[in-house]
């Protein structure tokens, strides 16, 4: 955490995600955003649809996850295959 | 007019029809092709001896107008793990066989010369011809020649070089609907025991063919629209949904980001540059050169998460760049270069080769120093050894636990003999049990774990939480029904999540065979289907023993989440144990 209160965030969209925000972007937010305020922030689809959210490479993160300085978040629309 | 088995007896080149049994009423697909091979292969038997045989079979409902139902299963004595095999592939040559009711074809004998054959399969008659003039040769423009031979409407199953020289990653071929050989059973070697009999084609041309007999016409239509509406609907099934979109290598990045792509011979779980092998990247490319995306592997199908790659122009088409094996034949190898793996990709179809063997051992022959890891040209100069035939491409044929003991590797990823797929087990434990505890040897579609560990399809796990036995068990046996029906598997996507969707593959099967299955009987069918496999493998000789994690995943950690896979041995075991 950077003194003035900011933590830095590697954000991270993917498949057709990316039409809504930058592929890999590193943002500065206010301590103890949540990761509604990134899925609001690029009006994420994440009420229509369930949305596959990664920190740090964990999944089935809520949007009600208080993010922490240097946190990755990856966020996926719904997908699987093999 | 009733199903039929075609009986082909290799030692004296005959091939009659058979009454399908009766007791076999309920049995299709994988169901029919373990059942047969259970009853009539001699589970000592050397899997590319006479004794062997081959079948295949479509799936129950395959053949008819349910949505993504053109499967076909075959199976075996696996020359890689010496159990039973099915390997699987949706191919229009399935729902030819279905629509001549043909429930199964049996390959059994051994032709003694040295000749090959192709079989041509029409509605009444079945009759051999000389292949010797496509030994050798390799099966993009082999398969180009059979349709100009043949006609462009029949549907051909075949196996290449890699085959003839019996290497246990040897799969069969079956056409695309544009005709390309692409569509692959792959797993296990099953090629090796076709080309073993002494036949290297199989050609059918289903012109009369009755199409397949639905005894409760009204149980079939609503079942099949109930299906329809889950799976155009699922988020991940739908049209212009990620599947539709970027086809299974959607997955390059979400296994990347969970620290679970297994990178060089299963040395890391991520790699930053894995990006540019990803279905994002991809499916650009497919646009700008005129490729197709999406695309069928059989017709009818919804999902539609096909594709045919190509070079530049549209040129020299591959046909799809599946997620299994652009990981395979990319990070796994250190490669992050779409052509090259294109290209790789197209040498294994061209020689039949299972993409995901050829991936894994081409991994251990990195390892073991032929090439350096990333070398994609490299690579491809290797294959050209299986080709050639030459006594190392007979080792690099013969798949990835061969090749590691030829070069002295211990960082081995098989089980039963068999290559690991593209989840590293350290990073997702549920698949590794699946790994470890499948009859069928390292196999990710035999209860594919990650949906729920990692996608959240069908409830969520966490994929580190090593209580996998019952997630693992449930996906199994569910997963064997699916394998007996000529469904997709991927239509579990989608009726894992809504269950009308389910009751309408309940519904189909109901009004295909005139039967009042529940949705409560699935997972009881599945279970009959594991057990008939399980009793085979038994009397092979597998033990629990064999139902275990190589060394180096319980003691080598896996970056980036520096774990290793601490399942134990007792979980493992309550899976199929009391």
């Amino acid at each position: 955490m950077t003194e003035n209160n900011l933590i830095t965030i590697t954000i991270k969209l993917f498949a057709n995600l990316r039409e809504l925000g930058p592929a890999k972007t590193i943002e500065k937010f206010q301590k103890d955003t949540t990761v509604q305020v990134i899925l609001d922030k690029y009006q994420l689809p994440f009420k229509e649809m369930k949305l596959i959210i990664l920190i740090n490479g964990k999944p089935h993160i809520t949007p009600e996850y208080i993010l922490k300085d240097g946190d990755v978040l990856a966020i996926f629309p719904p997908l699987a295959g093999g | 007019m009733p199903k039929r088995i075609l009986r082909v007896n290799m030692n004296n080149l005959e091939a009659k029809f058979e009454d399908f049994p009766a007791d076999f009423a309920a049995l299709g697909g994988r169901a029919l092709t373990s059942t047969i091979v259970e009853k009539e292969v001699d589970p000592l038997c050397h899997p590319l001896g006479a004794n062997n045989k081959l079948v295949i079979a479509p799936g129950l409902v395959t053949g008819t107008l349910a949505p993504s139902s053109g499967r076909l299963s075959v199976g075996c004595k696996s020359p890689l793990t010496g159990g039973i095999k099915e390997a699987n592939a949706g191919t229009p040559f399935s729902q030819q066989l279905a629509k001549m009711r043909i429930a199964a074809i049996i390959l059994e004998g051994k032709h003694k010369g040295s000749e090959y054959y192709t079989l041509k399969v029409t509605m009444d008659k079945a009759e051999f011809t000389s292949a010797d003039k496509w030994v050798g040769k390799g099966l993009y423009d082999t398969y180009q020649s059979l349709f100009k031979e043949y006609g462009d409407k029949v549907g051909i199953c075949g196996v290449g070089i890699a085959a003839e020289l019996l290497g246990a990653s040897s799969g069969i071929c079956f056409n695309d609907p544009e005709g390309l050989p692409s569509r692959y059973a792959g797993r296990g070697g099953v090629g090796a025991v076709m080309a073993s009999k002494g036949l290297k084609f199989i050609v059918v041309d289903d012109t009369g063919a009755p199409g397949v007999e639905i005894l409760n016409e009204e149980a079939f239509k609503e079942g099949a629209q109930k299906l329809r509406k889950a799976l155009t609907t699922h988020d991940v099934t739908k049209p212009g949904g990620a599947l539709n979109s970027y086809g299974t290598s959607v997955l390059v990045n979400i296994i990347n980001e969970a620290g679970g792509l297994p990178q060089r011979n299963f040395s890391a779980g991520q790699d930053d540059r894995s990006e540019k092998v990803s279905g994002e990247v991809k499916a650009e490319i497919i646009k700008e050169r005129g490729g197709k995306r999406p695309h069928a592997c059989n017709p009818g199908c919804i999902i539609q998460c096909s594709e045919v790659w190509c070079k530049p122009g549209g040129k020299d088409p591959v046909g799809v760049l599946e997620y299994e094996s652009v990981w395979a034949l990319g990070p796994n190898c250190g490669i992050y270069d779409l052509d090259d793996v294109g290209e790789l990709n197209r040498a294994c179809n061209d020689l039949g080769l299972d993409t995901i063997e050829a991936g894994g051992m081409m991994g251990v022959a990195m390892e073991g120093g032929l090439a350096n890891f990333g070398d994609g040209k490299k690579a491809l100069k290797l294959l050209d050894e299986v080709k050639n035939k030459t006594p190392l491409g007979r080792i690099l044929a013969n798949g990835t636990a061969f090749t590691a003991q030829a070069m002295g590797v211990t960082r081995v990823p098989v089980v039963k003999g068999q290559s690991l797929p593209a989840y590293d087990p350290r990073a997702i434990k549920g698949i590794g049990v699946t790994y470890a505890t499948t009859p069928q040897g390292a196999d990710h579609t035999a209860g594919y774990a990650i949906a729920t560990e990692i996608m959240g399809v069908g409830g969520t796990a966490d994929p580190m939480d090593t209580s996998k036995a019952d997630l693992s068990r449930n996906l199994q046996v569910a997963t064997a029904a699916i394998d007996a029906t000529g469904y997709c598997l991927f239509i579990a996507f989608a009726v894992l999540d809504i269950p009308e969707g389910l009751e309408g593959v309940v519904d189909t099967l109901n009004g295909v065979l005139g039967a009042n299955l529940t949705v409560a009987d699935v997972p009881g069918y599945g279970q009959s289907i594991i057990d008939v496999e399980r009793k085979f493998n038994k009397a092979a000789g597998f033990t629990e023993k064999d139902d275990r994690l190589p060394e180096f995943f319980l003691k080598e950690k896996l970056a980036p989440h520096n774990t290793v896979f601490d399942v134990t041995d007792e979980e493992l075991d309550r899976v199929w144990g009391p």
